[in-house]
């Protein structure tokens, strides 16, 4: 056939053209430029105008970038060395950035160990947050806690363990007493045992204070960003569990419990987390008698952690909503009970939902961690208006110190948006 | 009833607390440390250095009490407080005293049940404007906008001065004394008003000081000492004569260079008893014979922190005006060491 045709058709070609590059005006930038800054003339117009104002602010604030003064002991000699000219005096993160990291008194020989707990912290969520990585690490995220309190608090690594010793006996006194005489005593027997472990491990802890024993740093100490880090990463790790049960505790059939839930939430959103953090700071310290001073760290976790957690919930309980009927009549069918049927259909699928409220949460929490400032804690926020500001050599510098705390938070939570966007593709099981 | 219960025992176990810390001198004896309030930041007056070391006039009350009480000056736990934050914290026994810019008032020391032990600053209110406004005294104001920080006593005697002069003025209610300074500076307003230590203490930073000039009027009282809680008098006590003690030391020439010398002897009675080598002042105080002395070496007498802290020398450069020496036509005048 082709023998024929090529003996008696001349023209036929035998060999394929090369594909020719498609038109300038089809391809690569000009095409994307075209597509998307110039469909139209109005369209055009805009992004002209977008272009000359961009260009404006860059040329306006890169000299006042680029001339920044980076080495100087106070704002005066910054303004001595300008003359004049526009630009930042960047000696001030220099001079003070340690306290706007730290805090104000945390000693300067000891900023390994918050730093170390920092990446270890990176460590210690990996497994949690990334479900490729081995399940032996999760090891290490159980022990990170106790890891990060005597890291950054110091004091004898006994205190930690004990702790840690209590709450697994807690756990198998609980797993043992529930097979064989239900939940309730259970809980009941967990906690007994938590607490006399813990109790006894006090005396040990106590009789040997010097053992692998770092500098002890009072809660007074803390400060700075990684006091915003402590309390954003204790909080939103507390609150998630805890907004679970509230969630559940909300949907619950039993009324002494959906009423306690109720009501633990609504009050809590009806009332604003700066009159909590008050509360936590002031009125606390006349219930409680002099000597038996709750820790003022601890005080402001526990008011954090109770807020985002009724948030949380309320996110959560618009999960639990957005699913059918028929998952629950589903998991009921198959005969199992109430823990196994929440935690294996129902729960997954409500947190799945779930996800952006969460984080949503998570990242507002973070951030509302620099409200602590007004109740005289030095956080980021607190260290720069108050003893940053209000110093002889620094007062009168605002853009550099406050842009230096819009840095850090921004990345923070762009990294934790980030992930959640990533997160939701990895669980996307269906309308693909 | 049950939550009726509940708050009745929380309202006993918060007076049984207030009435179990009677004793703060020996509490701070058995801690240690003494626990004093000051701000979270006005320079001069009370800022942690860039080691985080506290700095200041107010600051250098409460290391004159540690030294006095406790024997060493460092042997201090400053709690940083805000306008918001500070009295409670002194009512609930969080910190034993409060140095802390504050004005004697009636009401604050009748009214919230506080003792201040004495001034030792004499602040009064001013205004700052910029030199080529061509004002000399602020009585040329009339029609003037105003910055000014809302909520405070400088609003209502800025008001009053006004009135009383018969001439008007547009405010520009603020929040804080930066952004105050920052509208100012902007020229957003012709008169910025807050305390006169404040105004020179912002002056000195701005980046032309000389451009501007805080007007000669005084138009208010604000006194601003330290001050202790009701109902422990001994303490109330050991705060006001530690800081009278300053105040004495000044006027009979005793300074933490001298006063090594003066203690091995001295022709004037007054201040062999101020140093401790006669007399038993320290016993009646519940403390020891040398306190006076500790207190004054930590960082000298009143006049040496006043200008090492805010005086002439310094970036605030405060002259001395009413706090100086009754002598030298001040207001500072201690009761005498008898």
């Amino acid at each position: 056939m082709s023998d024929k045709n090529s003996q008696s058709v001349s023209y036929v070609r035998e060999t394929f053209l090369e594909q020719s590059p498609p038109p300038l005006k089809e391809a690569g930038v000009v095409k994307w430029m075209r597509e998307n800054l110039f469909s139209g003339w109005a369209n055009s117009l805009l992004t002209i105008v977008a272009i000359y104002f961009v260009v404006n602010i860059i040329i306006d604030v890169w000299p006042w970038f680029a001339n920044g003064v980076w080495n100087t002991k106070s704002l005066a000699e910054c303004r001595e060395i300008l003359q004049g000219a526009n630009a930042a005096c960047f000696s001030v993160l220099q001079e003070r950035g340690n306290q706007m990291l730290f805090g104000i008194a945390y000693p300067a020989d000891q900023y390994w160990r918050p730093t170390l707990g920092f990446v270890l912290l990176f460590i210690a969520a990996g497994p949690v947050l990334f479900n490729k990585l081995p399940k032996q690490m999760l090891y290490f995220s159980a022990a990170y806690p106790f890891l990060a309190f005597w890291l950054i608090w110091g004091g004898t690594i006994l205190t930690p363990i004990m702790i840690a010793l209590g709450l697994i006996a807690g756990y198998y006194a609980f797993t043992n007493v529930e097979r064989l005489k239900g939940f309730a005593l259970g809980v009941v027997a967990g906690v007994a045992a938590a607490t006399v472990c813990v109790w006894l491990g006090g005396f040990i802890s106590g009789a040997l204070p010097g053992l692998i024993a770092l500098e002890v740093i009072p809660s007074r100490d803390m400060g700075g960003f990684m006091l915003n880090m402590i309390l954003g990463t204790i909080c939103v790790s507390l609150s998630l569990p805890l907004g679970i049960l509230l969630a559940l505790g909300r949907q619950s059939d039993l009324p002494i419990i959906k009423g306690i839930c109720v009501v633990f939430i609504e009050f809590i959103r009806g009332v604003p987390l700066i009159t909590l953090l008050f509360v936590a700071s002031v009125v606390l310290a006349y219930f409680f008698p002099p000597g038996t001073n709750l820790d003022l760290i601890l005080r402001v976790i526990i008011m954090i952690t109770m807020f985002s957690a009724a948030y949380i919930a309320e996110v959560i309980r618009g999960g639990l909503a957005a699913l059918p009927r028929g998952q629950y009549e589903a998991g009921d069918s198959l005969g199992l009970d109430y823990a196994q049927n929440m935690r294996l259909i129902i729960l997954p699928q409500a947190l799945k939902i779930s996800i952006p409220g969460i984080v949503n949460v998570a990242v507002g929490l973070f951030k509302d961690t620099t409200l602590v400032s007004v109740i005289s804690m030095f956080d980021l926020v607190g260290a720069i208006r108050g003893p940053i500001l209000g110093s002889t050599d620094w007062t009168g510098v605002y853009w550099e110190a406050f842009g230096f705390a819009a840095l850090l938070f921004f990345v923070i939570c762009y990294g934790i948006s980030q992930y959640s966007q990533w997160l939701e593709r990895q669980l996307r099981t269906d309308h693909r | 009833m049950k939550k009726s219960v509940i708050l009745g025992a929380m309202t006993v176990a918060g007076l049984a607390a207030g009435a179990a810390s009677a004793a703060t001198l020996d509490d701070v004896q058995a801690r240690g440390t003494l626990n004093c309030g000051v701000t979270t930041g006005v320079p001069g007056f009370g800022e942690p250095d860039a080691d985080g070391v506290w700095q200041g006039f107010d600051v250098a009350v409460c290391r004159a009490v540690a030294a006095a009480v406790l024997g060493d000056g460092d042997a201090v736990e400053f709690v940083p407080t805000t306008g918001k934050t500070r009295f409670t914290a002194l009512a609930s026994g969080e910190i034993d005293m409060l140095a802390r810019n504050t004005t004697w008032t009636f009401s604050r020391d009748v009214d919230l049940k506080f003792e201040f032990v004495g001034v030792n600053y004499y602040d009064g209110q001013g205004f700052m404007v910029p030199s080529d406004l061509g004002v000399t005294s602020a009585a040329d104001l009339d029609g003037a906008t105003v910055c000014i920080q809302t909520g405070t006593t400088t609003e209502l005697n800025l008001a009053d001065y006004f009135r009383a002069n018969g001439i008007t003025y547009e405010p520009v209610p603020v929040e804080t004394g930066s952004e105050a300074t920052q509208l100012f500076l902007a020229g957003s307003c012709d008169v910025y008003t807050t305390d006169r230590s404040a105004l020179a203490a912002q002056r000195a930073n701005f980046p032309t000081p000389s451009d501007y000039m805080v007007l000669p009027e005084v138009v208010s009282k604000e006194p601003l000492g330290p001050l202790v809680r009701h109902g422990d008098s001994d303490w109330g006590d050991i705060v006001r004569w530690t800081l009278n003690a300053l105040i004495t030391a000044e006027e009979l020439g005793v300074t933490s260079e001298n006063i090594e010398e003066l203690s091995g002897g001295s022709s004037n009675p007054e201040v062999e008893r101020l140093v401790g080598s006669a007399g038993t002042l320290g016993e009646m105080l519940g403390l020891d014979a040398e306190w006076a002395k500790r207190a004054i070496m930590v960082g000298g007498n009143y006049g040496e922190i006043f200008a090492s802290n805010i005086g002439e020398d310094t970036n605030i450069g405060l002259a001395r005006g009413l706090n100086a020496q009754w002598t030298d036509g001040g207001l500072l005048y201690s009761p005498p060491f008898r």
